[in-house]
């Protein structure tokens, strides 16, 4: 076990994944040059060279869709989106073209893909820098999504994706990049659709992913110091295929579910899990399912109106007092 | 050439029997351009194609029995009926799809050729794609990247005069979509789409190119659109004669068979025989789709994952 940052860890991952399989390569918009934003690629191209981690011109639509037509032609692409929000740029395909060839074409495509996008709210970058929109991708079968939350799993499901064999979209939070944590030694991978309880209890599941996670955990800190509230908190890490399994079997147990993200909260993976708890386990809840997001906003810029519509430490104890009431 | 003439006339019938299901795009009168450049090509190669593909498919080496059944939405077709007419593929022989979005195809051809360049090896990627397309953000981003890197890909536009329904002077700034490589320092050729010798010789001296390491060829092929849109298009926006015109100076198949016939290449007879047999592919293709099942049900559930199925619900 080291303590590295979360940048690292996906560093270490691409690193063995390139050193493991000479069809892994990677490109995007200033990888080569400059390292990505976040650092995430720095020394890559001084080991793998400038063919296998390249610098692309500024067209996402190209980028994507090379990307798929790579794949299809025996490759393993790894590609950067820069920020998760110009994915919108190359929509169609990542709806159209990379989640439904296999389908569409009977099985005879096979679509090893990794689609990397930073997302989140960080250092007040505004509206259009800052958005989570894995709820978009929830909704468009033929998808993978995963998206973790902490250095150990950042590595070991970059490693876990690059090896599917089907196109996995990998949210990074911005604000995790830095953020350091131990990462074990070697070569592991963390299962795509496992979520993880990452602390037990008896009285609320709250259900968390990526960056909200830390504020989840620090809620769960001030509920059992404060209302002697004992929550139990899972990761979900994968988006899809989504792990309810575990959700239900916490639920069972807790009889209260909050689930808290930072995505704007309506139409979101809340949502999503709220509605599936309901459908199928609805006679062990003692209380409302509550959800905690984003405000219906654009994300401002001026640190106090960003601090303001993303959701904060406070909205998850509150959240868990009202499903407790 | 004239097995996708057969195969589509046949389609269109069959279409409006009501025994094939969805859309069903045409390529008649196109069909020199499919052929010209697939037989510059090698089974190894790869071709990704437009919602106009089946000439493509076939040109490329597909069966038009399972191509057929596919049309038809049978358990027996390339796509096990997921796709039909507008998603034909046989990756088999590096037909990696037609595709439902207009330009979709561009990248996938580019980066298939980004694929053969990374592993040393002497594949060619060949583009199908209209006049439409061109005017797609896919198009300019696709020609500047595989020109920036020197990709073995071959971008054809087939410009059949027609965007669905609208024609080409009212919805493009040139005339040659050709002239639209200068912008990304490739060579642009045009050609006589409905001259299968000529779209033959210029594909081969593209793909030569671009197997040589020098890179993309925005190669133009101008043709005409003899059908609709779709089957059943009441084609409101030209003329019966216009249309009658085209075919009657410019059929591929007619001038095909004049050349032929005056160089002596094939004797009346040979060709008698090569009729023969396109009618008897064609027959039996619509005798495999109709006597193929359709898929259980269940089926529907298959092939969206490589493994296991993401099935929350």
């Amino acid at each position: 076990m080291r303590n590295i940052s979360f940048s690292d860890a996906t560093l270490e991952a691409m690193q063995e994944e390139m050193r493991r399989d000479e069809r892994v390569f990677i490109m995007g918009e200033d990888i080569a040059s400059q390292g990505g934003i976040f650092g995430q690629f720095k020394g890559l191209p001084k080991e793998f060279g400038l063919e296998r981690v390249r610098d692309t011109p500024i067209s996402e639509t190209a980028i994507v869709g090379a990307g798929i037509g790579a794949s299809l032609a025996g490759a393993v692409p790894v590609i950067d989106m820069h920020f998760a929000d110009f994915i919108g740029v190359a929509m169609d395909e990542v709806l159209n073209q990379m989640a439904k060839i296999r389908y569409m074409f009977g099985g005879q495509a096979t679509l090893p893909l990794v689609l990397r996008a930073p997302d989140g709210v960080t250092r007040s970058a505004a509206a259009q820098h800052s958005q989570s929109l894995e709820a978009w991708f929830l909704h468009i079968p033929g998808l993978k999504v995963v998206i973790p939350s902490n250095p150990a799993d950042a590595k070991g499901l970059l490693k876990a994706a690059i090896r599917d064999p089907n196109p996995v979209i990998y949210f990074e939070h911005k604000d995790l990049f830095r953020q350091k944590g131990p990462v074990p030694d070697g070569d592991y991978l963390t299962p795509i659709g496992k979520a993880a309880v990452v602390r037990q209890g008896d009285d609320v599941t709250i259900v968390s992913y990526s960056a909200m996670l830390g504020k989840v955990q620090k809620a769960a800190e001030i509920l059992a110091e404060q209302h002697q509230i004992n929550a139990e908190v899972i990761d979900l890490r994968t988006i899809v295929p989504m792990d309810l399994e575990t959700v239900y079997t916490s639920v069972k147990k807790t009889k209260r579910l909050v689930i808290a993200h930072e995505a704007v909260k309506i139409g979101g993976v809340g949502g999503e899990i709220a509605a599936a708890v309901s459908e199928n386990i609805l006679e062990y809840l003692d209380g409302p399912i509550v959800r905690v997001g984003a405000a219906f906003t654009p994300v401002p810029f001026s640190p106090p109106l960003e601090n303001r519509v993303i959701p904060q430490v406070e909205d998850v104890v509150n959240a868990v007092l009202t499903a407790r009431w | 050439m004239l097995l996708i003439r057969r195969f589509e006339e046949k389609v269109n019938e069959k279409f409006l029997a009501g025994d094939i299901p969805g859309f069903v795009h045409l390529y008649i009168g196109e069909e020199a351009t499919a052929v010209g450049v697939c037989s510059a090509l090698t089974r190894a190669d790869y071709i990704t194609s437009t919602h106009r593909g089946h000439g493509h498919t076939i040109a490329k080496g597909a069966d038009v029995k399972r191509c057929m059944a596919e049309l038809y939405g049978r358990k027996t077709g390339y796509c096990k009926g997921k796709g039909g007419s507008m998603h034909i593929a046989d990756f088999g022989v590096g037909m990696l799809g037609a595709n439902g979005v207009v330009g979709g195809g561009i990248n996938l051809a580019a980066g298939a050729a980004l694929a053969v360049q990374l592993r040393k090896a002497k594949e060619v990627a060949v583009c199908f794609f209209g006049d439409g397309a061109s005017n797609r953000g896919t198009f300019h981003e696709g020609l500047n990247m595989a020109a920036v890197w020197k990709l073995p890909v071959v971008f054809v536009c087939e410009n059949n005069q027609w965007a669905s329904t609208t024609p080409l002077h009212e919805a493009t700034a040139v005339t040659d979509i050709s002239q639209r490589a200068t912008s990304y320092a490739i060579p642009g050729v045009m050609v006589d789409g409905n001259d299968v010798f000529a779209v033959y010789e210029a594909a081969q001296q593209a793909v030569e190119r671009a197997r040589q390491g020098e890179g993309p060829t925005l190669l133009e092929c101008k043709t005409y659109r003899i059908k609709g849109h779709f089957v059943g298009d009441p084609e409101q926006y030209r003329t019966r004669e216009e249309v009658m015109a085209q075919m009657e100076e410019r059929d591929p198949i007619k001038k095909l068979l004049e050349r032929i016939l005056a160089d002596e290449l094939l004797t009346e007879e040979q060709l008698r025989e090569i009729e023969r047999k396109v009618e008897q592919d064609v027959a039996e293709a619509v005798r495999f789709a109709e006597e193929s099942p359709f898929p259980d049900p269940e089926e529907a559930f298959e092939d969206l994952y490589v493994e296991g199925e993401a099935d929350h619900a």
